[in-house]
């Protein structure tokens, strides 16, 4: 049976309804709030600044750390144990792959950036939320940046491409795949790529012209964000 | 061809200001092929053919002749270790911080503690940002005590205001001496009502510094109190 009526009655390529917001958090140096469907992460940035353990520190460049975490009650109902695991460690290192081609730090040897993203609610697509939530804290902390990076999920569900897949259609019983991607907006440059599942070469590309269209959406989501954070009365 | 954006307009990471070999890119900007785009998150400023970006948010980037405020974080044998609120610490050592002879022995914290804080100038900055500070400038001295507050250093000139008119308002309603560093760092001195006006006052400066009409809203707020 194909997949045809999505189980949450989008369009096959419509998003989740997007909410963003920069500065959410005066502590730190920049933060952002960003919220697709039902998933939700808030982004703390701090830094430029002094590296610790010193041989981490690079006297060419400064460098970014990302710390992805899931909060305890983010889940369906099951206590998520906080702190690190293999799962958290594998999205911060992404996570690090993803933003590092735009962020310029030449200005800041020895330094470092620490990204914290936290989820206070999750449904699918948690390390996209987590990366535009970043490049949108990274841009409202000041720090040099080529380009914006936005991220969203494709997926195959049952032979049908669709963006933006919850948790619903990724736990679907069938042959499900689930892409995130995230793209630099001016070059289109793909950052991360990862997938689950399994999906032919026609749909993966087809998946990979979609996500051109679906992280577009996203970028339009965080322009706004930094945007309306300055708006004179 | 030509600007795709005006003067004063926000724009953020990546966005193309400029189509064309008509203008240049300047700080806080890059070319890529045709286009110029925005490095950083702020205001697009024009100079003749030179785009530039007020940034409206960003770390502290040390230059020489800028006037700080620093803690002292450690004391070396030559001098004092100097937090500077950035990533990197500066030296101020000590030819630079007294005009009166030290003794070879002499306990260095006699002068100045661990933990004070000082007001100095940015003499020499290297490619790796280790830093160099005076205290032998002009205005320069340990502060004498009162509260720090931290801003972000790009809304230091928006606290200054144009010729100092801001601070001089804020100094004269809240009879406070107010010491405002390049790095966003501020020391107050006064009375506890004044400084707390004062601080009040800054923090409204801070949250409403892209905004025009500044110093008219500060005088409103001051003249309530």
């Amino acid at each position: 049976m194909a997949y045809t009526k999505r189980s949450d009655g989008r369009d096959l390529e419509e998003l989740r309804p997007m909410e963003a917001k920069a500065g959410v958090i005066p502590n730190a140096d920049g933060s952002a709030y960003f919220k697709i469907g039902n998933t939700i992460a808030y982004c703390a940035v701090y830094g430029p600044r002094e590296l610790f353990p010193r041989f981490l520190q690079n006297p060419k460049t400064g460098i970014i750390r990302c710390h992805y975490s899931m909060m305890p009650f983010s889940g369906s109902g099951e206590r998520i144990r906080p702190g690190q695991n293999r799962r958290a460690q594998e999205i911060s290192k992404v996570m690090n792959f993803a933003l590092n081609p735009v962020i310029d730090l030449t200005d800041f040897p020895n330094a470092v950036v620490d990204i914290f993203v936290d989820l206070p609610q999750t449904d699918a697509g948690t390390r996209c939320a987590a990366i535009s939530a970043a490049a949108i804290a990274l841009a409202d902390a000041g720090i040099p940046m080529k380009d914006l990076v936005s991220s969203v999920a494709i997926g195959q569900v049952e032979g049908t491409v669709v963006a933006d897949l919850n948790y619903q259609e990724e736990a679907y019983p069938g042959v499900v795949s689930d892409i995130p991607v995230a793209m630099t907006h001016n070059t289109k440059e793909i950052t991360l790529l990862q997938m689950d599942g399994e999906i032919s070469k026609q749909h993966l590309l087809k998946a990979l012209e979609m996500a051109k269209r679906a992280t577009e959406k996203v970028y339009q989501v965080q322009i706004k964000a930094l945007k309306e954070k300055f708006v004179r009365e | 061809m030509g600007l795709l954006t005006k003067e004063r307009d926000i724009v953020i990471p990546g966005e193309a200001l400029a189509e064309g070999l008509d203008f240049l890119p300047g700080e806080n900007t890059y070319r890529e092929g045709e286009q110029i785009y925005s490095k950083v998150l702020g205001l697009v400023t024009v100079s003749g053919h030179v785009l530039k970006i007020t940034p409206l948010a960003g770390p502290y980037i040390p230059k020489p002749g800028d006037r700080i405020i620093g803690k002292v974080i450690d004391i070396t044998m030559s001098g004092w270790r100097v937090d500077t609120g950035t990533a990197y610490s500066a030296l101020l050592n000590v030819k630079d911080a007294t005009t009166r002879f030290v003794r070879k022995d002499e306990d260095l914290s006699k002068l100045i503690a661990i933990g004070d804080y000082v007001v100095v100038t940015i003499i020499k900055v290297t490619s790796q940002n280790l830093i160099d500070v005076s205290m032998r400038e002009p205005g320069c001295s340990p502060l004498p005590g009162g509260r720090i507050i931290k801003i972000n250093c790009q809304k230091v000139p928006r606290v200054i205001g144009k010729q100092g008119s801001m601070i001089s308002l804020i100094k004269q309603k809240t009879g406070c001496e107010i010491t405002v560093g390049q790095n966003g760092l501020i020391g107050i001195k006064g009375t506890p009502a004044g400084e707390l006006t004062a601080v009040r006052a800054i923090r409204i400066i801070e949250e409403k510094a892209h905004q025009d009409g500044l110093t008219d809203k500060i005088q409103q707020f001051l003249e309530q109190k």
